[in-house]
């Protein structure tokens, strides 16, 4: 078997003194989705900060095409490959669409991803080019956000609760379009709470609760009932 | 035309005062620093520029060459080597180790350079005028220091919104955690904003040495100057920074004319009396 392109074992993260994570293992292959679900406070997002670099960690306890990356800083990590889409968008509100979606291509790795490609992805950015970020819809907003971390042409995407506060209608629209996120072979990492969404879309699925994994498998063929006892612990 | 004379001198001024406050008004953007040695900054650069004239044997505006990549060196490592280390969510600090740094500047200055005033000479282009009419005349070199003053203005406003580094400036000062996902590193983006204010310090600090006598306690006068300008023209806006500046030296021009005792007083008073009444400024960033 291939090594996997993002490796994390027995990782333990920290916010202050307060432990966040413990004890996390998973692996994420070239090409694939893998889908991270559980409860508010399961430690999803600490688990992808972690890996982003906003935290720090254990060099080795995160590898990534084969090098220790845990305690790299995120804007080095930017230009290894990795980038995030952070909770709640975090967009620049002082810069306009576009700009937003130039600076998330400043330090672009090269590959497909371009300005006319998130604009093809996502027609309506197109038009509101010029708008300020802020004065888009919450679906828009959360495009400009997906845009901006797809301009850096990163080998792993991570997702952070991406349908957070959005209509589901909207939310089928941006999942939608993952297809064609990574047609060219870009792994992805998806943080939900919308369960079912999340195992539609991935390969496989690892289920977190209270800083632990509890579970791990194939998102089609995982019940329903080994779900809700990982979820919510039984 | 007396008073169109004053006047005219006034505005031409303000173009200095522009310059002191284009880079506060920077870093302030940037980073939320009150850079309180940004006075005694700009007379460092008036030293070091006397220092590269007399040695060099260069004009002062020649030496500008060497002057404002070498404030800017200074500035960068200003920014990465200290004054990163006090940024934080309290403002104080920052505000502490700069008010050291002014008082370090201004006694090694008077240490090096005895509290002596002294002054650039520039040679024939100090009393170069430009006769506009019998009672109407300008000196060349106030004029070219308001040509640079708006180029530096128009510059500074460039590179804010039509280049990459205005994005990241802009950016950082938005979100510094956020920024670091887009691989910008916030204490980069910090010590180039402070290199780019020393740069235009640089600048202001040789005009200022060539324009008027200088010596090493005449900063935090400068940094008041700078303040009230900004504030004046509205923070945010560089193009109001000007309009600040300019406002403040006619204020000062019409003061020294009704009574050259009342030409400090009369700045300070119009300062006031905006603070009261419009503390926006005259035109505050307008968000699109």
């Amino acid at each position: 078997m291939r090594d996997p392109l993002l490796n994390v074992s027995q990782l333990a993260s920290f916010y202050g003194d307060f432990q966040a994570l413990f004890d996390v293992s998973l692996r994420v292959d070239e090409g694939e989705v893998v889908a991270i679900i559980g409860a508010n406070g399961a430690g999803k997002s600490t688990l992808l900060k972690t890996i982003a670099g906003l935290i720090a960690a254990r060099p080795d306890a995160v590898t990534f095409a084969g090098s220790p990356i845990g305690g790299v800083p995120a804007h080095h990590l930017l230009r290894q490959g990795i980038a995030l889409v952070p909770e709640g968008r975090r967009l620049f509100s002082s810069l306009s669409v576009e700009e937003n979606l130039q600076i998330g291509g400043a330090y672009s790795r090269k590959g497909p991803w371009s300005l006319e490609r998130v604009y093809q992805l996502f027609p309506i950015l197109r038009e509101r080019r010029h708008q300020a970020s802020t004065s888009l819809s919450g679906g828009q907003q959360q495009m400009v956000a997906i845009g901006r971390a797809l301009m850096s042409n990163p080998r792993l995407l991570l997702c952070d609760e991406i349908s957070l506060g959005l209509a589901p209608i909207i939310v089928r629209e941006i999942y939608e379009r993952l297809p064609q996120i990574t047609g060219d072979g870009m792994s992805l990492i998806i943080v939900e709470q919308d369960v079912v969404q999340a195992l539609k879309a991935s390969r496989r699925v690892y289920c977190l609760q209270e800083g632990r994994v509890t579970l791990e498998g194939e998102s089609q063929s995982i019940s329903r009932e080994a779900i809700a006892s990982a979820y919510f612990g039984s | 035309m007396d008073w169109v004379n004053s006047i005219t001198q006034g505005i031409l001024v303000g173009g200095l005062y522009a310059m002191f406050a284009a880079g506060l008004s920077l870093i302030f953007g940037v980073m939320r620093l009150v850079n309180i040695a940004h006075g005694d900054l700009v007379v460092l650069a008036a030293y070091l520029a006397l220092v590269v004239t007399t040695t060099l044997g260069l004009d002062p505006l020649t030496s500008l060459l060497i002057i404002v990549p070498l404030m800017a060196l200074i500035g960068y490592a200003l920014q990465r080597f200290l004054l990163n280390r006090t940024l934080g969510d309290d403002l104080l600090p920052p505000l502490l180790v700069t008010f050291g740094l002014s008082v370090i500047l201004q006694n090694g200055l008077m240490e090096i350079f005895t509290p002596d005033s002294r002054k650039l000479q520039a040679g024939a282009i100090e009393t170069a005028t430009l006769t506009l009419s019998s009672d109407l005349s300008l000196g060349i070199l106030p004029l070219l220091q308001f040509g640079v003053a708006v180029a530096i203005i128009g510059g500074l406003q460039l590179l804010s919104y039509r280049t990459a580094w205005g994005r990241a400036f802009r950016a950082t000062s938005d979100d510094q955690t956020t920024v670091q996902l887009v691989g910008v590193d916030p204490r980069h983006v910090f010590a180039m904003a402070m290199a780019l204010s020393l740069a235009v310090i640089a600048v202001a600090g040789v005009f200022l040495a060539v324009r008027a006598n200088f010596d090493p306690s005449m900063g935090p006068a400068r940094l008041i100057f700078g303040f009230e300008a900004v504030i004046i023209g509205g923070l945010g806006n560089l193009w109001g920074t000007l309009a600040g500046g300019v406002i403040l030296g006619v204020a000062q021009a019409i003061g020294a004319k009704i009574d050259p005792g009342w030409q400090l007083l009369a700045g300070h008073l119009v300062f006031l009396i905006v603070l009261a009444v419009r503390p926006e400024g005259f035109f505050p960033r307008v968000q699109h």
